[in-house]
């Protein structure tokens, strides 16, 4: 029971990240912008936090306050670093899946460029134990068996993204600014018949994919690693992108594909706690989930549909 | 001079080289606000790749698994696919290239080019998984392809840990000589550096790519199917055949590269502890070379020369390796955004339609 609890915490902390980035590539795909590039923009936001937390607390923040300006700094830089995305492909008319890829390997390069000159040529920060994020108990909701050990004994950055997740999908299927941005998505020629910017509209939504892409990234170098080096994000922002084709560029689908995602990190730390899956080799465990995915896409779940302009560059003149 | 001058003035040629020398220069800005002396970084650079007739071979080496990870990539692209997986086809090539070269007892002249032709096929279906979920269950191949990655590199994890390994080691067996795809007298001829055949299997690749794509009927169905589905299908054109297709022969050419990895440069495999990035580098080659087989050699060799050069950046000029990242990135960001390069360019082609106003 309490090994189960524990499994499902793990599984809430490794999926907060994904479902953060993948609410951001909702927001970038929905306006019609292909965004290969969440990998690198993770990597911008791990970075971020973990150097600005660890010289924050250098420079006097207690307590949790360097944490949280380090989480602030991501979410900044991490929009900061969407913003060449934006410039890109929607000013110059590059194509999305380049601009993508440069991102990936522009974060790469740079921010490992950038640990090295900040501490003496190490391929890594300083280590963040003690002024990282700790977990906080929800008073009486942490005391439910199971569920309180599952879901309220866990970082303030997952209830976090439990609330975004609720925002995100408010935000575009509630809202005024939602409804524009997926008419931006789907049809950016009739959108703009009708007054609506497709050129601020795609913006806002890159912006907003670097924005979490950036807290995301923070989430993994604050509660999971504790620093930051070239092996702190590998391969998240794509099995971030995953988990957004799966769950149908829906936040609620994406974020329960994550969830999926999550799990299988987990199992990965508690294998070793069942006694029925010590006799499997490892690796067989870890494949599993991606071999559940591709199983499950491709018998059970009905085809999903991307936004009809996603991924082409918005010509007025071809309206 | 007129041909050479024709050349160059074709926006195909210039861009890159503009772009190229951009990329340099962002580089070196980056690293005179760190503080370094970009002038001693290259020169360190150009040292460290032409310095030696090993590191010469070592730069090739590097090179060679680019150019077959560049040339996957593109192929898929032509025919309208992106394929993510060229990184889990390279993996499980290179595994099935290492059991046959560790399990089989066979003479050279076999052993070898049946290792390295079941590394391609290996590849190849892993590839071919991801076409027919798209063709047949609609599946897009970003996701299945991403899935594959993660399932290739376990499986071939549990390969190399389980079943193919040296007792108290991290790795496999090492391959019988009989599978090496060494080029031995070249490896002695250049103080060791570990040259092979995938070299000139990889050239012969891109000769082969643009053959199939542009002078055989199968090429253009992929080429007309990746333009326009709708418009190939209602042509008579095959398209689920077609996305197959690509898919496999995408595979096949990463499976390849993977394969030549093992069979010429290590000689056997260890576990691996993240995905190693050569599809993902493949990415950026494929993009380099304009999805052109040519071109793709030209940026395999651009891209694997920098990386290569970099160590020795760090090594003497003390600069962190990774500047060589931004300066790769930076060079494909100003092609793709080439309307940039021929704003900087302008001044300069104004003046010679100007020259040649004159001269009329």
């Amino acid at each position: 029971m309490e090994a189960i609890g524990l499994l499902l915490n793990t599984t809430l902390v490794f999926s907060t990240a994904l479902i953060l980035v993948a609410l951001g590539g909702i927001f970038s795909e929905r306006s019609g912008v292909v965004n290969i590039g969440l990998e690198g923009l993770m990597i911008i936001g791990a970075f971020s936090a973990a150097v600005f937390t660890y010289f924050s607390s250098e420079w006097g923040f207690g307590g949790s306050s360097a944490a949280w300006f380090g989480v602030l700094m991501s979410i900044v830089l991490g929009a900061a670093f969407s913003l060449l995305h934006a410039v890109a492909t929607i000013t110059f008319k590059a194509n999305q899946v380049i601009i993508g890829v440069v991102i990936n390997i522009l974060a790469f390069g740079l921010t490992i460029y950038l640990v090295k000159s900040l501490f003496d040529g190490s391929g890594q920060t300083e280590n963040l134990s003690g002024i990282a994020f700790t977990k906080y108990n929800v008073p009486y909701l942490s005391e439910i068996p199971l569920l309180g050990d599952a879901l309220f004994k866990t970082y303030p950055t997952t209830y976090l993204c439990y609330l975004l997740v609720f925002v995100s999908w408010y935000a575009l299927y509630r809202t005024r600014f939602g409804l524009r941005l997926r008419s931006v998505g789907e049809h950016p020629g009739a959108a703009d018949t009708v007054g609506i910017s497709v050129i601020k509209y795609r913006y806002i939504g890159v912006i907003l994919s670097g924005a979490f892409a950036g807290l995301g990234g923070a989430t993994i170098a604050l509660t999971t690693t504790y620093d930051f080096s070239h092996t702190t994000i590998s391969g998240q922002g794509f099995i971030a992108i995953a988990a957004i084709i799966f769950g149908r560029w829906h936040p609620i689908g994406a974020a329960g594909a994550a969830l999926f995602f999550g799990f299988a990190q987990a199992l990965r730390f508690q294998a070793d706690l069942f006694e029925w899956s010590q006799s499997i080799p490892n690796e067989f465990l870890y494949m599993l989930p991606y071999l559940l995915t591709l199983l499950l896409l491709a018998f059970a779940a009905g085809k999903s549909r991307a936004p009809s302009a996603l991924g082409d560059p918005y010509d007025p003149g071809k309206r | 001079m007129q041909v050479l001058s024709k050349i160059f003035t074709k926006q195909s040629t210039y861009v890159p080289l503009v772009a190229i020398v951009l990329g340099l220069l962002v580089g070196a800005i980056v690293m005179w606000l760190g503080g370094y002396d970009p002038i001693v970084a290259y020169g360190a650079m150009l040292d460290k790749i032409f310095g030696s007739t090993y590191d010469f071979g070592e730069a090739i080496r590097q090179v060679t698994p680019l150019i077959f990870t560049g040339l996957a990539v593109a192929f898929a692209f032509r025919a309208g696919l992106f394929n993510i997986g060229v990184e889990g086809q390279f993996i499980t090539g290179m595994t099935a290239a290492t059991w046959i070269g560790i399990n089989l007892n066979l003479p050279w002249f076999i052993h070898m080019p049946l290792a390295v032709i079941v590394g391609g096929i290996a590849g190849a279906l892993w590839a071919g998984i991801a076409g027919w979920l798209k063709a047949s269950r609609g599946v897009n191949e970003v996701i299945s392809t991403i899935m594959l990655n993660w399932i290739a590199y376990y499986f071939a994890n549990f390969m190399v840990r389980v079943v193919m390994v040296e007792p108290g080691q991290n790795r496999t067996k090492d391959i019988q000589g009989t599978a090496s795809a060494s080029i031995d007298w070249l490896v002695t001829l250049m103080d060791n550096a570990r040259v092979h055949w995938g070299t000139v299997v990889a050239i012969l690749c891109s000769f082969v790519f643009y053959y199939v794509l542009w002078k055989t009927r199968q090429g253009y169905e992929l080429r007309a199917s990746g333009f326009n589905p709708d418009a190939a299908h209602y042509a008579g054109m095959n398209v689920k055949g077609s996305i197959v297709k690509a898919m496999m022969f995408s595979g096949g050419l990463a499976g390849l590269g993977g394969a030549f990895e093992s069979l010429g440069v290590f000689k056997s495999m260890a576990v691996m502890n993240a995905l190693p990035g050569y599809g993902f580098d493949g990415i950026a080659v494929s993009l380099l070379g304009g999805n052109n087989p040519f071109g793709i050699i030209f940026g395999g060799i651009l891209f694997g020369f920098l990386s290569y050069g970099s160590t020795g950046m760090s090594f003497e000029a003390d600069v962190p390796n990774e500047i060589i990242r931004i300066v790769i990135g930076a060079v494909i960001f100003f092609v793709a955004i080439h309307g940039i390069v021929k704003w900087f360019l302008k001044p300069f082609f104004r003046k010679r339609r100007e020259d040649k106003k004159e001269a009329a």
